[in-house]
């Protein structure tokens, strides 16, 4: 996968988002608050959203960790960190 | 000879319209069987027949507003003749009558019987085995589509995902449109005049809900750490598409708490409580572009964990694509919504006539808790009940939150009876 910059990371991750939800309105989205709840993403979509950042990045997120998948920042530096080499 | 009619499909629906029908005079048809399509504010609904027999003759056409209880098709038993002429205009000219009656803004009929005997007594509800019937897979903007252009469904080759036909489909099969439509976004109109509909339906609904039912509310915080822990431990190593959610835990301990007190699983019909005998749970999923439908999780006592989950996906996906089945939309005997998504930590909801219950799960959060003296951090989650003051009181609404409260306590026997 290579080095990506955290801004090539986010797109990924808003494309994946995009992919579930097309309707997400990321205009007025808070990078600093719960993207879930803005998007109004339930638990199936979002399970939805981990198999597509999976199959993107190759970044399998377990249950124990969906908290830390908070806000848009918390998401990107989570799968910036766990992205293969 | 047995009239078959329009069904009501909830307490908000007056008429529907009639799109399609999956079946043709002489066909044999089976009690369960999906007969045609009816479009109503909630989205394309497959409509399931309750009486076998032989299609005598179809009476509504695609494209009618027919109002909830008009005669749609007339079905004959085995070995009975076919209808006389002037039976046939007779169902006709009544379903004319009745159509320009709901044009002129009649009252609403209230919900009507889906078979009407001609001299028997009227069949009131369905039976809880649904043989699933076999239909087109259409998109909803495909249907409306094919509506309009006039296209048969039946000739159109389905190209979408999964074997649906799709707009564009539709749109390749029909001859150029006559009319030049003004721009690409031409369809904005009608999203807008459908999401108006549906919010008129929830409007009614709700409306003779707070009207006619006293509500009492109960809720109370639960401790689920340990069913997160469990489900955790369910989940580590599968992967992320086989995963159980922690809303079919929540769906589970819902259905054995109902077991336990079956009091709020029901209708209240004609100044009585009609207990709903199978556990049917009305699942409310937010439809993209606004408005809700809470379709039937069916015999949800009954099914085993991965069963469980795989019927939600199912579920879930075909309320959102306008692929739900009339059966669907009636069986349900209480409703449960989860809010947590969005983020609020409890939701009182309003019951959906003539339903007698609601529960509400809001998010799971990390409180305080009190645990054997000390303080201690869990995630917990706050439940609650709505009920109908008519059907029961506090007291056995505290004796559903109370087991509820026990089988998400205990997750590694919920699945275990």
């Amino acid at each position: 996968m290579g080095k990506m910059s955290p801004d090539a990371i986010r797109d990924v991750l808003m494309d994946c988002i995009l992919s579930v939800a097309p309707e997400a309105e990321f205009g007025a989205l808070r990078v600093d608050r719960p993207w879930r709840e803005q998007l109004e993403i339930d638990s199936f979509d979002f399970q939805n959203i981990l198999v597509a950042i999976d199959s993107r990045l190759g970044v399998n997120v377990p249950e124990s960790d969906y908290r830390k998948l908070s806000t848009l920042d918390e998401t990107v530096a989570y799968l910036a960190a766990r992205l293969p080499a | 000879m047995s009239e078959f009619l329009m069904p009501s499909l909830g307490a908000d629906m007056e008429e529907g319209t009639f799109v399609q029908w999956l079946v043709k005079p002489g066909d044999k048809v089976s009690r369960g069987q999906v007969v045609c399509v009816v479009e109503t504010q909630k989205g394309a609904v497959d409509v399931e027949i309750w009486e076998s027999g032989i299609v005598d003759s179809l009476v509504a056409e695609p494209g009618q507003t027919i109002p909830v209880g008009s005669v749609m098709a007339l079905i004959r038993g085995e070995g009975e003749e076919a209808a006389p002429a002037a039976e046939r205009k007779k169902a006709i000219v009544g379903q004319d009558e009745e159509i320009k009656a709901i044009k002129r803004g009649t009252p609403r009929r209230e919900a009507a019987p889906r078979v009407r005997h001609r001299g028997k007594a009227q069949e009131t509800v369905p039976a809880s085995t649904v043989e699933a019937g076999k239909s087109l897979r259409v998109s909803p903007a495909a249907r409306k589509r094919a509506l309009e252009l006039g296209v048969d469904l039946g000739a159109v080759t389905a190209t979408g995902p999964g074997g649906v036909i799709c707009l564009a489909d539709v749109e390749r099969v029909s001859a150029p449109a006559p009319e030049v439509r003004p721009e690409s976004a031409g369809s904005a109109p009608e999203a807008d005049s459908r999401r108006h509909a549906m919010r008129e339906a929830i409007a009614n609904a709700m409306a003779r809900s707070n009207r006619e039912i006293p509500h009492y509310y109960l809720g109370t915080s639960i401790d689920v750490e340990p069913a997160l822990k469990w489900l955790e431990g369910q989940n580590a190593g599968l992967p992320i598409a086989g995963r159980l959610l922690f809303a079919v835990v929540q769906l589970r301990a819902v259905a054995l708490a109902l077991r336990d007190v079956p009091a709020l699983n029901g209708w209240f019909v004609d100044d009585a409580f009609r207990a709903a005998g199978a556990v049917h749970l009305g699942v409310a999923i937010a439809l993209r572009g606004g408005g809700l439908v809470a379709p039937a999780l069916r015999d949800a006592d009954m099914l085993g964990r991965d069963e469980m989950m795989a019927a939600l996906r199912d579920l879930l996906q075909r309320a959102r694509t306008g692929q739900l089945r009339s059966s669907e939309l009636t069986e349900t005997g209480i409703t449960v919504t989860n809010l947590g998504d969005l983020g609020v930590e409890s939701v009182f909801g309003v019951i959906y006539p003539p339903q007698v219950a609601l529960v509400g799960f809001g998010r799971v959060a990390e409180r305080p808790w009190v645990d054997d003296g000390k303080v201690v951090v869990r995630r917990c989650i706050q439940a609650t009940l709505s009920a109908d003051h008519r059907v029961t009181d506090g007291a056995v609404g505290a004796r559903f939150i109370g087991r509820l409260a026990d089988h998400l306590r205990e997750p590694e026997s919920l699945w275990e009876r």
